[in-house]
C-alpha cells in the first residue's frame, strides 16, 4: 500500500492529467452547453501537468513494478505532449467556435489522447506501451472524423482507423513473439537478454512487428500513406496534434524500445531503419514540392522530418538520442505554430490552403508573416532558428555512427526541402496579392504561437537549454 | 569586474532590438538618438572600468574567459566533438581593440545624431549602427574562431546595409562599369569581395580545426605553441587566413570594394570603413600571431602585400578628386602599414597604429562629412576651396587629423607609424626594400593629405555662391570632432619609443599576447641605436617635404598641377583610373562569368539539362500521381498493399540477406 501511495505519487502529471480529464468529462455529461468549462479545464490540466513534469525532470525512476518510468525522460515528453495539448486546446477553440460546431468532447478527448501520449513516453513495459498506444489512437480516430457531416473528414477517420487497425496487429504480434523468445516484457529484462536473444531468427521477427508498428506511427515511408489523406481531412487543430504531439509519441516509444530496451548499433535493425529514413526523406520532400494544398505539404514535410529522426535511431548513439529529442521539442513549436498560422487563413469550406492564397499576405498581416517565415524557416533547417541544430544533431550522429551516406541523403533532401518552404515565404513577401485572415486571431493563440516564435528563435541560438537536459536520460 | 565583459555586448544588442522592434513607432528622433548612442557609451564605460581594473593587476592575472553558454556539441566524452562556446575573452589584446570600437563607435554615433537629422530612416540606421557595434564586438572580444567567424559575418552583413542605406539614390563608379550604378550595387560589390575573402577565412578555419581538433583560441595557440616552425599544412592555413584578412581589411588583391563602400554615408564611412571594421583583417592576425609565427614565409608575404598595398593606395589618392575616395585610398595605406608591421612580426606596433589610426581617420571622415553636409552633398574637392573661414572649428579639427596621418611629431600618427617603420628597417623579418617603399609613401601620404586640405579649406572660393552657403556643422558634430582631434594629438604618447624616452607602454601592455609568437621567431629587443634617430629624422623629413610640396603646388604656384598633369599625362591616366584594377578584374572575371552564365550556364545547362530535368521530372512526377489516383479512389485497401510491400521487405532485410 505505501509504495502504491508513493508512485502514484511519484507520478503525478499523468495522475493528475488523467483526474482532470475525468472531472472534464463528468463535466461535460452533467448539462448542455459546458463546452467552454470543459475547454478551461482541460486548459488548466495541460499547464498544471506541464508544470509538474518540469519539475520532476531531474529524478528519473522506475514506479509500480518497472512498468512506468517517471521524470527524466517522460517528463521531458510529457512536457512536449502537455504543450503541444495545450496549443492545440488553444487553436481548437476558435477554430471550432468558428465552424459552429464547438462542444466539449472534442477537447476533452484531446486531453485522453495526451494521457496516452505520456504512458507511451513513461512506459517501460512492452504491455504499458501498448496500452498508452491505443488510448491515443482511439481517441484520434474519433478527432480525426469529428466534423462527422464532412465527406473528407469521414473518409480520413476511417482510413486511418482501418491502417491503424492493422498496424495494432503487428504491434501486438511483435510483442507477443519478443516475450516467447525472452520471456518477460519488461525493457529491462528485454535489454539484458538482448545480446543473447538478438540474433534469434523470432525475436528479429518480433522486432521487425516492432519497426513496422512504430514506423506507421510517425509516418516513415513505406507506412506513411495514410498521413496525406488523414492530416487533409482531420481539423486543422488535430493535424497540428497529430504532427507534433503523435508524432513525439511515436518517437518516444520508439526510442525507448530501441534505444533503451534494444542495443541495436551496427545491427541489421539499425540499417532497416536507415533505410526506412532514407526513403523518408527521399520520398516526404521529393513529393511535397508537388502539392498545393498546405496541409498535404506540411503532411509529406512531416514524412521527411521523421526520416530524419529515424537517422538518428538508426545511429544508436547519445548523440542521436539527444538529437532527438532536441528535434521533437523544437519540431513541436515550430509545427504548431505553422498550422496555427495556417488555421487563422484556413476558410470554412476548407479553402485558402494553397500557395496562392498566400500571396501579398506580408503586406496585409506583416506580423504573422513574420512569424509564419520563422516556423518556415526554422522547418527547412536554417539558422539561427532552432531547427538548424535538430537537423545538425542527428545528421552528427549519422556521421558518428559511420552512416555518413545517410547524413548526405539527409543534407541533400534538405536541400531541396528549402524549396517548398521558401516558397510559401516567396508568396507573402514577393507576390502582389491581398491575401488576410478574415478575423484577427484569438489573442490567447496569438501570444501562443508568439511564444514559439520566440523559443524557435531562443533554442537557435541556446541549444543547450535543451540538450543539457536530455544528456543523462533514459538509463533504464 | 570581468564578468561584466557580455554587459558590454549586451547593451548594443538591446539597442538594436529596441530600435529595430519598435523603430517605426517611434516619431522622436531624440529618443532614437539617445537609445543608439546611450548603449554603445554604456558598452564603453564597462569597457573602461573593466580596463582600469586589469591595470591595477599584475600582467598573468589580466587574461579571464567568460563562458556563457555551450553553443554547437555538448557531448562529454567524445573527444573529437566540436565543442564550441558562446564564450568571450578579456585580455589585453581584446580590451584595447574594445575600447577603440566603443569609444570611437560612440562618438561616431553621437556625430550621427546630427549628421542623419532629419533622414526618414533615423531610426534604421541607428539600428543597424547598434547591430553592428554588436557584431564587431563579437569579433574581437570571442574566445574561439567559430564566434569570431559569426561577428566576422555580421559586420559584414552590417556593412552591406549601410553602404545602401540610400538604396535609391545613384553613384558614381570611376566609370569602369557602363550604364547608371546605385548605391546599392556599391554594397553588392563589397558583400561579394568579401565573400571571397571569407571563403578563404573558412577553409583556414577547416584547416585549423583538422589540424588542431578545436576552433579554441586557447587550445589551438596552446597546441601550436609546442609546434616547430615550418610546415606546409602552417602556411596554407595562414595564407587562407590572410586571404580572409585581405577582404575584410581591403589589401591587395581584394582592396577595390572599399573606395566603392563610400556611397554609404559618411559617418558609416568613419565607423565601418576606416576605424573599426577593416582593422578586423589586422586584429585577427594579431590574434593568431603564433600560427602566423610557425610561418615565416607566409609573413613574409604578409609583409610585402602591405607594403604594396601602402605604396598603390597613396599615389592613387595622389590625383582623386572625391573628398571621400582620397580618404578612402589613404585608409586602404594606411592598412597597408598595419599588415607591414605584422609581416616584420612587430605585431604590437601593428595594433597601436589600428589605435592611432582609428582616432585620425575617424576625425578626417567626420569633418569631410560636415564639409560634405556644408556643401549641399556636393563631394568634389575642385569645387570647393576657401572653408576655413566658413567653418574653422573643421578646418582645425581637419588639419590636426592631417597632421597626425603625416606622421609630424608629436601627434598620435608619428609614434605608431615611425614604430612601424623603424620595425620594417631593424627587424630580422623587414628589410631595406620595405622601408624605402613605407617612407616613400609616407611622403605621399603627406602630400596628398595636404593637398586635399588645402583645396579643400584654402586658396580661393571655387563654387558657386548662388546655391552654395557653406556653414559650420551643428554641437553634435562638431563635439566628436574636437574629442577626436584631441585623441589624435595625444594618442599617440601611450607609445612614446625608449629612444625618445618614452616607456612604449602600449607595447609592454601587449606583450604577453604576442609573446609566444615572437620567442617562436627568436625575436630580440633592439637596443637604442644611432641609426633609428636617423631614420627618424628622415622620415620626418620626407614628411615635411610633402607638406611643403602640397602647399607650394596647390597654394603658390597652382598651375604646376596643371603642367605636371600635360606632362606626365600616362602616368596620370593610369593613377587617375587606379591601376585599372577594377577594369581588369571586370574583363577577367566579371565579363567571363557573365558570358559563361549567358552562353553555357544559362542556355546549355539551365535550359537545356536543368529545365528539362525540372519539366521532365514535373512529367514523371504528373505520371505517377495519375497512376496513384487511379488506384487511390478512396480505396484504403491500396494502402494496405503498400504497407505490406514494406513489411516484406524488412522481413526479407532482416531475416533473408
Amino acid at each position: 500500500m505505501e509504495t502504491l501511495v508513493a508512485d502514484i505519487w511519484r507520478s503525478t502529471p499523468l495522475v493528475l492529467l488523467t483526474l482532470v480529464g475525468l472531472i472534464a468529462l463528468l463535466v461535460e455529461g452533467s448539462g448542455k452547453g459546458r463546452a467552454a468549462a470543459v475547454y478551461w479545464i482541460s486548459l488548466v490540466g495541460t499547464i498544471a501537468s506541464f508544470v509538474l513534469s518540469f519539475l520532476s525532470l531531474n529524478t528519473e525512476e522506475a514506479a509500480f513494478n518497472d512498468m512506468i518510468l517517471q521524470g527524466g525522460y517522460a517528463a521531458f515528453f510529457g512536457m512536449i505532449f502537455t504543450a503541444s495539448a495545450f496549443g492545440t486546446l488553444i487553436l481548437s477553440r476558435s477554430y471550432l467556435r468558428r465552424l459552429h460546431t464547438e462542444r466539449g468532447e472534442f477537447y476533452v478527448l484531446i486531453v485522453f489522447a495526451a494521457i496516452g501520449m505520456m504512458l507511451m513516453a513513461s512506459a517501460i513495459d512492452l504491455i504499458i506501451l501498448f496500452l498508452g498506444i491505443e488510448v491515443m489512437s482511439i481517441c484520434l480516430y474519433v478527432l480525426v472524423g469529428f466534423l462527422r457531416t464532412k465527406l473528407t473528414a469521414n473518409e480520413s477517420a476511417l482510413k486511418y482507423f482501418l491502417l491503424g487497425a492493422f498496424t495494432t496487429g503487428f504491434l501486438l504480434y511483435g510483442i507477443a513473439l519478443i516475450y516467447g523468445t525472452v520471456g518477460s516484457t519488461s525493457f529491462r529484462a528485454i535489454s539484458a537478454a538482448f545480446p543473447a536473444v538478438s540474433n534469434q531468427p523470432l525475436f528479429l521477427l518480433g522486432a521487425a512487428m516492432l519497426v513496422i508498428a512504430f514506423s506507421f506511427k510517425v509516418a516513415a515511408v513505406p507506412f506513411h500513406m495514410w498521413a496525406p489523406d488523414v492530416y487533409e481531412g482531420a481539423p486543422t487543430p488535430i493535424t497540428a496534434f497529430m504532427s507534433t504531439g503523435t508524432k513525439a509519441a511515436a518517437f518516444a516509444a520508439f526510442v525507448g524500445v530501441f534505444l533503451g530496451a534494444f542495443q541495436i548499433a551496427g545491427s541489421k535493425l539499425s540499417e532497416v531503419i536507415a533505410l526506412a529514413a532514407a526513403a523518408s526523406m527521399i520520398i516526404g520532400n521529393v513529393v511535397a514540392i508537388s502539392q498545393s494544398n498546405l496541409k498535404r505539404m506540411l503532411a509529406y514535410s512531416s514524412i521527411a522530418h521523421a526520416g530524419y529522426m529515424l537517422s538518428g535511431i538508426s545511429a544508436a548513439n547519445r548523440e542521436g538520442e539527444t538529437g532527438i529529442l532536441f528535434y521533437l521539442a523544437t519540431y513541436t513549436l515550430m509545427n504548431l505554430g505553422a498550422f496555427g498560422v495556417l488555421s487563422w487563413v484556413e476558410q470554412k469550406d476548407d479553402t485558402k490552403l494553397t500557395f496562392d492564397d498566400y500571396a501579398g499576405f506580408s503586406a496585409q498581416q506583416p506580423f504573422l508573416a513574420a512569424l509564419l517565415s520563422i516556423f518556415l524557416f526554422s522547418l527547412a533547417g536554417i539558422p539561427p532558428f532552432a531547427g538548424f541544430f535538430g537537423k545538425y544533431y542527428v545528421f552528427l550522429a549519422a556521421v558518428k555512427a559511420d552512416l555518413t551516406w545517410l547524413a548526405i541523403i539527409g543534407v541533400l533532401t534538405s536541400v531541396v526541402s528549402v524549396y517548398y518552404y521558401l516558397r510559401l515565404v516567396m508568396m507573402m513577401y514577393f507576390q502582389p496579392g491581398g491575401a488576410t485572415v478574415e478575423e484577427p486571431p484569438a489573442q490567447m493563440a496569438f501570444i501562443a504561437v508568439t511564444c514559439a516564435a520566440i523559443l524557435v528563435v531562443l533554442f537557435g541560438i541556446y541549444p543547450s537549454l535543451i540538450v543539457d537536459l536530455t544528456k543523462e536520460f533514459l538509463n533504464i | 569586474m570581468f564578468s561584466l565583459a557580455p554587459a558590454i555586448v549586451f547593451f548594443p544588442l538591446l539597442g538594436f532590438l529596441f530600435l529595430g522592434l519598435l523603430g517605426p513607432r517611434l516619431k522622436n528622433e531624440r529618443l532614437v538618438g539617445i537609445v543608439g548612442s546611450g548603449t554603445v557609451g554604456l558598452s564603453f564605460l564597462v569597457a573602461t572600468a573593466i580596463f582600469i581594473e586589469m591595470l591595477g593587476l599584475p600582467p598573468e592575472q589580466r587574461k579571464e574567459i567568460i563562458q556563457l553558454f555551450a553553443w554547437i556539441g555538448t557531448f562529454t566524452g567524445t573527444s573529437a566533438s566540436m565543442n564550441v562556446s558562446v564564450a568571450y575573452q578579456i585580455d589585453q589584446l581584446s580590451i584595447v581593440m574594445t575600447l577603440i570600437v566603443t569609444g570611437v563607435g560612440f562618438l561616431i554615433h553621437v556625430y550621427s545624431i546630427g549628421y542623419m537629422h532629419g533622414d526618414p530612416g533615423f531610426w534604421r540606421f541607428f539600428t543597424y549602427l547598434n547591430l553592428f557595434i554588436f557584431a564587431m564586438l563579437n569579433l574581437v572580444l570571442a574566445d574561439n574562431f567559430l564566434l569570431m567567424f559569426l561577428g566576422w559575418e555580421g559586420v559584414g552583413l552590417c556593412s552591406y546595409l549601410l553602404i545602401g542605406f540610400w538604396y535609391d539614390r545613384k553613384f558614381e563608379t570611376g566609370g569602369y562599369a557602363p550604364g547608371t550604378a546605385y548605391t546599392g550595387d556599391a554594397a553588392k560589390k563589397a558583400f561579394i569581395v568579401n565573400r571571397i575573402g571569407d571563403f578563404g577565412f573558412l577553409l583556414g578555419m577547416f584547416l585549423i580545426y583538422v589540424q588542431f581538433e578545436s576552433l579554441n583560441f586557447d587550445t589551438v595557440f596552446g597546441r601550436a605553441a609546442v609546434l616547430n616552425v615550418g610546415g606546409e599544412v602552417m602556411m596554407w592555413m595562414t595564407l587562407l587566413l590572410f586571404i580572409g584578412a585581405t577582404g575584410k581589411s581591403a589589401q591587395i588583391p581584394l582592396f577595390v570594394w572599399l573606395p566603392d563602400a563610400m556611397a554609404g554615408p559618411t559617418p558609416v564611412s568613419a565607423l565601418i570603413h576606416a576605424a573599426t571594421m577593416v582593422t578586423a583583417g589586422v586584429y585577427m592576425v594579431a590574434r593568431c600571431s603564433i600560427l602566423f609565427a610557425l610561418a615565416p614565409a607566409t609573413l613574409q608575404i604578409v609583409a610585402v602585400i602591405g607594403a604594396l598595398t601602402a605604396i598603390m593606395a597613396a599615389t592613387i589618392g595622389l590625383v582623386q578628386n572625391d573628398i571621400k575616395k582620397v580618404l578612402a585610398y589613404s585608409t586602404i595605406s594606411q592598412l597597408g602599414y598595419m599588415f607591414l608591421a605584422m609581416g616584420v612580426a612587430a605585431f604590437g606596433a601593428g595594433i597601436f597604429h589600428v589605435m592611432t589610426h582609428a582616432f585620425f581617420k575617424a576625425l578626417l571622415f567626420l569633418g569631410s562629412g560636415a564639409v560634405i553636409h556644408a556643401m549641399h552633398e556636393e563631394q568634389d574637392i575642385q569645387k570647393m576651396g576657401g572653408l576655413k573661414k566658413y567653418m574653422p572649428t573643421t578646418y582645425k579639427t581637419f588639419l590636426i587629423g592631417a597632421i597626425a596621418i603625416a606622421g609630424i611629431p608629436p601627434f598620435a600618427g608619428f609614434f605608431s607609424k615611425d614604430e612601424i617603420l623603424w620595425k620594417a628597417f631593424s627587424s630580422e623579418y623587414g628589410s631595406v626594400l620595405l622601408w624605402a617603399l613605407a617612407v616613400l609613401g609616407a611622403g605621399i601620404t603627406a602630400f596628398y593629405m595636404f593637398r586635399l586640405t588645402i583645396l579643400t579649406f584654402e586658396g580661393e572660393e571655387r563654387f558657386d555662391h548662388r546655391h552654395v552657403h557653406p556653414h559650420e556643422a551643428p554641437q553634435s558634430m562638431t563635439i566628436p570632432l574636437i574629442i577626436l582631434a584631441g585623441l589624435s594629438i595625444v594618442g599617440g604618447f601611450v607609445g612614446i619609443p625608449e629612444s625618445l624616452l618614452g616607456g612604449n607602454a602600449l607595447e609592454h601592455w601587449l606583450e604577453p599576447i604576442f609573446a609566444p609568437a615572437l620567442s617562436k621567431l627568436r625575436v630580440v629587443p633592439h637596443h637604442v641605436e644611432i641609426t633609428e634617430y636617423v631614420l627618424m629624422v628622415l622620415s620626418v623629413g620626407i614628411a615635411l617635404a610633402g607638406i611643403y610640396g602640397a602647399r607650394r603646388v596647390y597654394l603658390r604656384r597652382q598651375e604646376l598641377s596643371a603642367l605636371w598633369q600635360q606632362k606626365y599625362a600616362r602616368i596620370y591616366k593610369i593613377l587617375w583610373n587606379k591601376y585599372y584594377v577594377d577594369e581588369a578584374y571586370d574583363a577577367l572575371f566579371v565579363r567571363p562569368a557573365v558570358r559563361l552564365s549567358n552562353s553555357l550556364l544559362w542556355k546549355g545547362l539551365d535550359v537545356a539539362v536543368i529545365d528539362r530535368m525540372v519539366n521532365g521530372t514535373a512529367t514523371a512526377v504528373a505520371w505517377c500521381a495519375f497512376w496513384i489516383r487511379r488506384v487511390q479512389t478512396g480505396v484504403a485497401q491500396m494502402y494496405a498493399t503498400v504497407l505490406v510491400g514494406g513489411i516484406v521487405v524488412i522481413l526479407f532485410w532482416l531475416m533473408i540477406k
